[in-house]
């Protein structure tokens, strides 16, 4: 097939406007001045910096407790969320759960301060309070996918579990979760990255004393952009991708058990 | 004692009665199947029996004890599924294992029971394959293997045949009875293939509308038929509106504008003079010949061809009557290399005995 030559210019530019700007992020993160204006010099003094520097490794610490511990949380919730969404058919369920994905971020962040505070009091704003408020977020994520991978699924199979012999929890155990696992996992990861890189909804629930990589991003620049924030970015961009890629190993068994899937109706 | 008991079971799902008041029992080693339209309540009532379902009225007892508050994997019967429910994620032998392993049977035990169950079903060679390997007979044999390995009181099968060919549906029919006599365990069969259901089954029971319009042997459901539904369900049919017009120890009806017939009269069947009903016959049962060619029947009308249709065996013919009555005629093709005896639009004389047919009043 003659593919047209606007469609590859079109389709480059999209790439070239995406990927250029975290590009030079990237690149100037090893430049060898103070200044993000010009290339100067190769240095690694950057993430020398970076890793000394005790704010950003306390803040690096707390994004990851509050991502890890989400992202489980999340991870759990959704997946029962969306097998009851899936199994029972709930007329409000899939409301309650994916509104906090439609809803505009700052809204949720703000009631859930509002919240917290009426409730806790002011000085409950803590690691707690952020991961709570992630966790809200990524159910529904996680909630879709599971579902998503349910749906097309031949429902006897899991019915034959019960018939042969299995307990609900084991039908669960040894049908259910196997079938579902890669939705499982890839809602985990999806939870991670969500939360790792919040800033919104982090910003309105941490309070004064649980500063995470995005907040004290924002510190940072604020005063100036230094190649700091190139080098912490850079970083964190290694980590989502290094995520994408584990994703995507798991994918192509995905996309494979689909298949396979598939070829149960054909026959 | 029966086997399996069903008592009075009705299930009902919002305005729509799904199962109505069905009663039957299924004894030790038969071959029991539920057959009728889809929607009739077969599968219902099959899901009742496993346990997917309960009765909103009525009873299921296995061995005389009733089942209401004994969950699915409770009970010892097992069900193969029509999508046969393969678990996809499990090889051949991991899928046949899992009954044995939920029941905690010992390893060895298990490792025993597949070696036998593969070689029943002749599925050694592919063990440790998973099921999107396997072509649909094999899913098949796979789904029966998973039901029998653990030997249940009661086999449920949902249409298992439903998703295959016609040539394999037919071998795994011949295997299906072999393996059913062979190991000896009760099979509950539901498929809305009449053929499949005279073909495998100790008894029938025709169902519609969520009741069971009649449960006889398949020879009985075929020859003697309790009521226009099971007739006209099974198997061919001719049937025409008919009136009573004289009883002795037959019947004499006037077949719609045609008349009079002499129809054999049974034995507990109530009649009277006038009475309308039905008069059917199948098509086997009456002889066609040429117009000019005299009968011995009885029962003898002359007609014309007006279509026919060859199936390689036999030949159907279509033939009209006098008075827009129509009827079919079966001429099996015994000569080779006649396909047809008759053409369109040939005078032709068809004819039946005295005792074919019946008269139905319901």
């Amino acid at each position: 097939m003659r593919r047209s030559p606007l469609l590859w210019i079109s389709s480059l530019a999209v790439y070239a406007f995406l990927y250029i700007p975290l590009l030079v992020v990237v690149i100037f993160s090893f430049n060898d001045s103070k200044l993000n204006a010009e290339w100067v010099g190769f240095t690694f003094d950057w993430y020398r910096v970076l890793v000394n520097d005790q704010m950003m490794i306390a803040a690096a610490v707390n994004s990851l407790i509050i991502a890890t511990v989400a992202a489980l949380l999340a991870t759990v919730l959704g997946t029962m969320a969306g097998i009851a969404m899936h199994r029972y058919r709930p007329r409000f369920l899939p409301f309650m759960t994916l509104t906090p994905l439609a809803m505009p971020e700052i809204l949720l962040g703000v009631s859930l301060l509002i919240f917290f505070i009426t409730v806790f009091g002011e000085e409950a704003l803590s690691l707690l309070t952020v991961i709570i408020a992630h966790t809200t977020f990524c159910i529904g994520f996680v909630a879709i996918i599971v579902r998503a991978r349910l749906t097309g699924m031949d429902e006897s199979i899991f019915e034959a579990a019960r018939d042969l012999g299995a307990t609900p929890w084991q039908s669960f155990r040894l049908i259910t979760l196997p079938l579902i696992m890669p939705a499982v996992i890839a809602g985990a990861l999806m939870s991670f990255t969500l939360s790792i890189d919040d800033f919104v909804i982090t910003f309105f629930t941490a309070g004064a004393g649980v500063p995470t990589l995005p907040l004290t991003i924002y510190t940072m620049i604020k005063i100036a952009v230094t190649p700091e924030v190139n080098a912490l970015s850079s970083l964190m961009m290694l980590l989502t991708l290094a995520l994408i890629v584990i994703a995507s190993r798991i994918a192509p068994g995905f996309i494979e058990n689909q298949r396979h899937h598939g070829e149960e109706y054909e026959t | 004692m029966a086997l399996l008991e069903v008592k009075g079971v009705s299930r009902r799902f919002d305005d729509f009665t799904a199962v109505n008041h069905v009663d039957f029992s299924v004894t030790t080693g038969e071959f029991f199947t539920l057959l009728g339209p889809s929607g009739c309540g077969k599968t219902t009532l099959l899901r009742m029996i496993a346990g997917f379902d309960q009765p909103d009225s009525g009873s299921i007892l296995l061995d005389g004890i009733d089942l209401k508050d004994t969950p699915p994997e409770k009970r010892p019967i097992h069900t193969v599924f029509q999508s046969y429910a393969l678990f996809p994620h499990m090889t051949v032998e991991q899928n046949i294992a899992f009954p044995l392993r939920m029941a905690r049977q010992p390893e060895e035990e298990i490792r025993k029971k597949i070696r036998e169950t593969l070689d029943l079903v002749a599925l050694r060679d592919r063990a440790k394959r998973y099921p999107h390997e396997l072509s649909g007979g094999q899913k098949q044999r796979v789904a029966l293997a998973r039901g029998l390995v653990n030997r249940p009181r009661l086999l449920l099968l949902d249409e298992p045949l439903g998703a295959l060919d016609a040539k394999l549906r037919e071998q795994m029919q011949i295997e299906l009875i072999a393996l059913q006599r062979d190991i000896g365990v009760t099979f509950v069969f539901v498929t809305h293939a009449q053929e499949e259901a005279l073909a495998l089954s100790h008894r029938i029971a025709v169902m519609n509308h969520g009741r069971i319009e009649q449960l006889d042997e398949p020879d009985r459901i075929y020859g003697s038929p309790k009521n226009r539904f099971v007739a006209d369900f099974i198997g061919n049919v001719n049937m025409h509106d008919a009136t009573v017009e004289a009883l002795d120890d037959t019947l004499t009806l006037a077949l719609g504008k045609l008349g009079p017939i002499k129809a054999p009269r049974h034995k507990n069947q109530e009649v009277q003079i006038g009475m309308s009903g039905a008069f059917i016959i199948r098509p086997e049962q009456v002889s066609i010949r040429a117009a000019d060619e005299p009968s011995p029947d009885p029962n003898q009308f002359v007609g014309t061809v007006n279509d026919f249709l060859y199936t390689g065996d036999v030949t159907t013919y279509i033939v009209d009557l006098p008075d827009g009555e129509r009827l079919e005629a079966l001429l099996p093709n015994s000569a080779p290399g006649r396909a047809k005896f008759f053409e369109l639009g040939d005078p032709v004389r068809v004819s039946w005995k005295a005792e074919a047919g019946a008269f139905l009043d319901t």
